[in-house]
């Protein structure tokens, strides 16, 4: 418990530490927000020195830090210039739900055909389906998760005319809710698949790489030895331990993810955040891309916080060494 | 793009307990040497694959003539279609082929200037952390922490939009963001070899820190660091075409990102556009896994097929 409260602490000093960090790529950004208003008219050096003065440009940096930090932990990112000064915040909030949907999707399909492979892969390790593991996670690493999309894309809509080319429904549907969902899905399908594909290679390697340690245990061994089906032993009672690398390094992959989805929401047309990143960079949206970038930051201190609680849970050895020296 | 640097091979070392010895001897002999050969066979490929690269981007191109940014033929002709050329045109009628061929020399740059700063502050910060332990750690890796946690490609895009796109801020943004996992190798290597014989014995006679840090210990840490370099120049690949896709790039270097993106609003009956530059960033990033994986072999056979 009492780590657990530690962690809390550190997970906020590390989300303050976003904020000033936040602050500091504006400051030293060459020309401010008023630079790039004065920028468009005539403005005198009195016009300039009163909007300084009305936006707190004029006061010491640290005052202008502590201002922002206050403005922030109230929820305040700025309005976005691209968007009629619509609340940056308000931005983000419309357009979150897409790119959670996303997400998760990549990270479930990561997670689960990834752990499924890698554990079959460790039962033979010396297989063909073994060694496939192992090029398949060469390959799905240097595939660029955009280009993957583009090639999803061109093979699945173009040629195939399976599946709808993006955006995140057919604006043209009517139907009941069950046919809605149904054409949520097919437009979901290949932008989680391009998202997720890397995590798809790299779990199943981390996944054979980690149940190959834990079939040679002895507790494995006497779960065979007392006649328990090859399923029960796999999935039962290795697999437990198996996946533990890979909840630790869920947490820090999470960023990757988000990060990823700018890419890949772009490709797909998906209405997300990260499209909504990729506008602000085309509009130099100085305001949005901070805000993204506070809240990716922070959902990733958060994963990792959750990732660490989650671990305490199903390995207990951490839980007794963390009583013993917390 | 998915942070590359968080699962490679590192991770998977960080992640597992120690290997068991007896582990390899176990495995049937019959496969042991064909496996190794196989391990070797696929180093072997990727060293080729990347000097075929190399050679097309940097010594290619000297034999055609004209620039490749020059009309060629109809817009939009298919590879290999009457009038076309051997890759296709693209939406401005240009010379598919021609343009990709050279869209690695910008971002091999880019690439290897990031992974030689990453590979920079991550040893010197791994060594010194490592090194001195105490609250020098501790800060240090406080500091590394936080690096982790920034989703990498996000803060890269922000400083490059922020700052304008130029080669040292496309550097300066990747080789902010790679280099937690070589500090946090490192350091590792320091906190095991720091009290080996070797290093007490240095220390007897007089050597100075610095002395000891870099003259002594970190030659041991090499083999690491460079097994760890090939896959960061991957994933630089990686960050700086997802950069160019997104526009942040030098527009006239038409790297293979940046192509990529400039194509994809035509990709509907242009499929060649896409495929070929992103092939070449596939083929590249392939080429250094494969030798970063014989070379993580050959440094640690213990891991061997892992």
């Amino acid at each position: 418990m009492k780590q657990i409260a530690a962690r809390i602490v550190q997970a906020f000093g590390l989300v303050l530490a976003v904020i000033i960090l936040n602050f500091l790529l504006v400051h030293l950004a060459p020309g401010d927000a008023v630079d790039a208003l004065a920028g468009q008219g005539e403005n005198s050096a009195e016009t300039t020195a009163q909007l300084r003065e009305q936006y707190g440009l004029d006061k010491p940096v640290t005052t202008q830090l502590a201002t922002y930090i206050g403005n922030v932990l109230q929820g305040d990112l700025g309005v976005s210039i691209a968007n009629n000064n619509q609340p940056v915040t308000e931005l983000i909030g419309e357009r979150i739900w897409p790119t959670i949907l996303l997400s998760i999707t990549a990270l479930a399909f990561a997670i689960i055909l990834g752990v499924f492979v890698g554990t079959l892969a460790a039962r033979k390790p010396e297989s063909g389906f073994s060694h496939g593991t192992t090029i398949f996670a060469l390959v799905g690493f240097a595939m660029p998760a955009f280009w993957t999309g583009y090639l999803l894309l061109i093979l699945f809509s173009v040629k195939l005319g399976w599946l709808p080319v993006g955006g995140m429904e057919d604006l043209r549907f009517k139907g009941g809710w069950f046919a809605k969902q149904w054409d949520l899905l097919q437009h979901l399908l290949m932008p989680a698949l391009a998202l997720g594909l890397i995590y798809i290679a790299a779990y199943s390697r981390l996944t054979r790489a980690s149940m190959l340690e834990v079939l040679e245990s002895d507790y494995v061994r006497t779960a065979r030895a007392k006649g328990l089906g090859e399923r029960s032993v796999l999935f039962k009672h290795a697999l437990r331990n198996g996946v533990i690398p890979i909840v630790t390094v869920m947490g820090l992959q999470f960023g990757a993810i988000l990060s990823g989805a700018i890419l890949v929401e772009t490709v797909f047309a998906w209405p997300g955040v990260g499209r909504l990143a990729f506008e602000a960079v085309v509009e130099r949206d100085t305001n949005v891309l901070l805000g993204v970038l506070f809240l990716i930051s922070t959902a990733v201190i958060l994963a990792n916080l959750l990732t660490d609680i989650v671990y305490r849970f199903i390995d207990p050895r951490i839980r007794v060494a963390g009583s013993n020296d917390g | 793009m998915a942070d590359p640097m968080v699962f490679t091979s590192s991770d998977e070392a960080a992640a597992m307990p120690e290997v068991d010895p007896g582990r390899v001897r176990e495995a049937p002999k019959k496969y042991q040497g064909l496996r190794m050969f196989m391990r070797n066979k696929a180093a072997v490929f990727g060293a080729i694959l990347l000097l075929a690269i190399l050679f097309v981007t940097f010594i290619l191109p000297f034999f055609f003539s004209g620039e490749r940014t020059e009309r060629v033929g109809s817009i939009h002709l298919a590879p290999g279609a009457e009038g076309s050329t051997t890759f296709g045109t693209d939406y401005l009628g240009r010379d598919v082929g021609r343009i990709v061929m050279q869209g690695g020399s910008a971002t091999l740059k880019v690439a290897g200037l990031a992974a030689l700063m990453i590979v920079g502050i991550g040893t010197t910060v791994g060594a010194l952390a490592g090194y001195y332990g105490g609250w020098v750690d501790n800060i240090l890796m406080r500091f590394t922490e936080f690096f982790q946690v920034l989703p990498g490609l996000l803060f890269a895009i922000v400083i490059v939009a922020l700052y304008g796109p130029s080669t040292t801020t496309i550097v300066l943004a990747i080789g902010l963001i790679a280099w937690p996992t070589i500090a946090r190798l490192v350091r590792a290597e320091f906190l095991r070899q720091k009290n080996l014989e070797y290093v007490k014995a240095a220390r007897a006679i007089g050597s100075s820190d610095a002395r000891i840090i870099f003259k002594t210990i970190m030659p041991n840490t090499l083999p690491v660091v460079i097994v760890q370099s090939t896959l960061v120049m991957g994933s630089a690949i990686l960050f700086e075409a997802g950069l160019a896709f997104l526009g942040l790039s030098n527009p006239k270097d038409l790297s293979w990102g940046f192509y990529i993106g400039a194509n994809r609003s035509y990709f509907l009956s242009n499929w060649w556009g896409v495929t070929f530059p992103g092939l070449m960033i596939f083929f590249t990033v392939l080429s250094l896994s494969l030798i970063g994986d014989g070379l993580q072999d050959a440094a640690n056979p213990k891991l061997r097929g892992r």
